[in-house]
């Protein structure tokens, strides 16, 4: 158990060098942004002297490491900055826009999940036959599709054509009015006021951008779990279990798959991260107010202290989740040790 | 060497010829390489149309005998922007796998062979640039560095070192003792040639799959910078910018603008994802059975 913990500690260890690397980089990349908050925030009346003071007063003239160890500071207080264009702390922005990019995530995370883990296992089942490859073609041309360009297929074929999916524009459509905040997701929220009517809006408005994302997810899903399952099936105690004459049902769901599942949860963790950036350009197809479209309007203006918060939020989220996947992973498999890294 | 050569690669094509047969998908995907490098090619040549040229009176029409694809809302021809933009996507994607196969094969050998510090330092560096998701990243990159080119080139090479370095470095690392490796140090040469001439080269097979694959990849993630007005700029044909321009007639229903350049995109894509399935095939020996 000793060893236990200092593993989970020396991985702890780990992740922190990563972290201030985050930090620095995010820093490094927004001060090369072009364009000068000074000038900005000094009005449109501003002269060279207002310039310099506004300045001063935001510490743009003090030297880089100087600023980065007051940014430092400040981010430990918690303090992301103020955004330009929205004039709100970036904090508050980003966990007000948070649960729509999550809410949006998780769905499309468990809808690819529902139909990459089946077509993995079928796959894997007679490895090289027809559904074999045609699982493969599948998730290919999935993995292929551009994301924006799924989405806009989608809008033209369900909102244009067919005329059953509501107008891509946000969360919830105009009839609806917001369910109050509890957890952020809408999903969750207006079920737990009860109210149906809201809950179906917002699925509506949730799904065309969910199986958006979850089309380009599949890939890595179902080519884990094929291998994953090829791997288990080809191992002793499945050989013993069909020599002691198990059925192939019992087989294939009682003994592979459960050992099978293993690698395919790590690999939600990295899916979670890919997912995370082909987030961005989902949610500017579907004008989804997640934290996406939040950072590409905000490159767009240059708002400096919104894009850092942005891509710092984004690579610290997916640090800790790494960090819990990997300790947690260690919990159920004993075997698994950290040296190997 | 050249007798190796000559001996081997009659074994070496019928096992492709064995692959191409075992799984059709491959063949198919290499048919499909071929029309694409056609048209990256001869492209400009091959068109109808100029793309660049604007004609206001044949402005959004749909596909005909004349204009396959349509046109766009300056009554650019469709089919010829989309074939000549492959030129342009296919040249950004290789420009940077190439920048990051060599950069990663550098920093991944070196950290792989002499290990110790710059092995740790590399290590956390990698992990800094993974932690990052990486579209993100490269947003980032080619906003803080500028809108052109050259930057979506740079930032998608960034993204996709971490790959080439941990790659080559796992490589190299369970090499560095081998006993070719010590005879070959025995025999006196330096330690760079041991790296460059007796350890990459087993390096090479694996990362030709991850070549492969990412090629795909950077189409996408070029593709999807300009969709979001960073990078390549209008009126250069260009995959992504013309799926981002035709969006906003899409909802008014003239679909093809958005259709032709987004499947055409998908296509190359799908073709360098397959062939990487195929040349995994091809290199793992674990597959030849």
């Amino acid at each position: 158990m000793a060893g236990r913990s200092k593993a989970t500690m020396s991985r702890i260890a780990q992740a922190l060098p990563v972290i201030f690397g985050v930090i620095l980089v995010s820093f490094l990349l927004t001060r090369a942004l072009p364009g000068d908050p000074a000038v900005y925030f000094a009005g449109q009346s501003a002269t060279a002297e207002s310039i310099q003071e506004v300045r001063e007063a935001l510490g743009l003239d003090k030297s880089l490491p100087q600023q980065f160890i007051i940014y430092l500071g400040e981010l430990f207080q918690g303090d992301l900055g103020n955004s330009l264009s929205t004039g709100q702390p970036v904090l508050e922005d980003l966990a007000r826009r948070l649960p729509a990019s999550l809410e949006l995530t998780l769905t499309a995370l468990i809808l690819a999940c529902s139909i990459a883990v089946p077509l993995g296992v079928m796959a894997a089942n007679k490895p090289n036959s027809l559904q074999d490859h045609l699982c493969r073609i599948v998730v290919t041309a999935g993995v292929s599709l551009p994301t924006f360009f799924t989405g806009i297929l989608l809008i033209y074929v369900f909102y244009y054509l067919l005329g059953i999916a509501p107008s891509p524009l946000g969360r919830l459509g105009f009839l609806y009015l917001e369910p109050p905040r509890v957890t952020g997701f809408y999903l969750i929220d207006t079920l737990l006021i009860g109210d149906l009517e809201t809950f179906m809006g917002a699925l509506k408005q949730l799904i065309l951008p969910a199986i958006t994302l979850a089309l380009f997810t599949m890939a890595p899903i179902a080519r884990m779990t094929r291998a994953a399952m090829l791997s288990a099936l080809s191992s002793d105690f499945i050989r013993t279990a069909k020599a002691a004459g198990l059925t192939n049902r019992t087989i294939m769901y009682k003994y592979a798959f459960k050992n099978a599942l293993l690698p395919v949860v790590t690999t939600l963790g990295m899916v979670f991260s890919f997912m995370l950036g082909a987030n961005v350009l989902v949610e500017k197809v579907f004008a989804w107010p997640g934290i996406g479209s939040y950072a590409v309007d905000a490159l767009v203006a240059s708002d400096y202290a919104a894009v850092q918060g942005f891509v710092l939020t984004m690579a610290i989220l997916f640090v800790m989740l790494n960090l819990i996947i990997d300790i947690s992973y260690s919990f159920i498999d004993p075997r698994i040790g950290f040296e190997a890294q | 060497m050249s007798n190796k050569t000559i001996s081997t690669e009659p074994k070496f094509s019928s096992h492709i010829l064995y692959i191409m047969r075992d799984n059709p998908v491959t063949a198919l995907s290499f048919v499909m390489f071929g029309i694409l490098m056609v048209c990256a090619i001869f492209g400009p040549y091959i068109v109808p149309h100029d793309p660049l040229v604007t004609n206001t009176s044949i402005a959004l029409t749909p596909p005909s005998a004349s204009h396959w694809f349509g046109t766009d809302n300056l009554g650019r021809d469709v089919f010829s922007r989309v074939i000549v933009a492959t030129r342009l996507d296919l040249s950004i994607s290789v420009a940077a796998v190439a920048l990051s196969f060599v950069i990663g094969s550098l920093l991944g050998a070196s950290a792989g062979y002499w290990g110790g510090w710059l092995d740790a330092v590399l290590n956390r560096i990698l992990d800094t640039i993974m932690a990052f998701p990486l579209f993100v990243l490269a947003m980032g990159i080619v906003a803080a560095l500028g809108n052109t080119i050259e930057n979506i080139i740079y930032a998608t090479a960034v993204i996709n070192i971490p790959f080439y370095a941990r790659l080559v470095r796992a490589e190299v690392n369970i090499r560095r003792d081998a006993g070719f490796v010590q005879a070959a140090k025995l025999a006196g040469n330096s330690d760079i040639r041991i790296l460059a001439v007796h350890i990459f080269p087993n390096a090479l097979p694996p990362m030709m799959v991850q070549i492969s694959l990412n090629l795909g990849w950077a189409i996408l993630n070029a593709a999807g910078l300009s969709f979001i007005g960073l990078g390549v700029r209008p009126p250069t044909p260009e995959w992504g910018i013309m799926v981002a321009e035709g969006a906003n007639f899409v909802i008014s229903g003239e679909w093809w603008l958005a259709l032709f350049p987004g499947l055409w995109l998908m296509f190359a894509v799908f073709t360098f994802n397959l062939m990487g399935d195929g040349l995994r095939d091809l290199v793992d020996p674990r597959k030849r059975t």
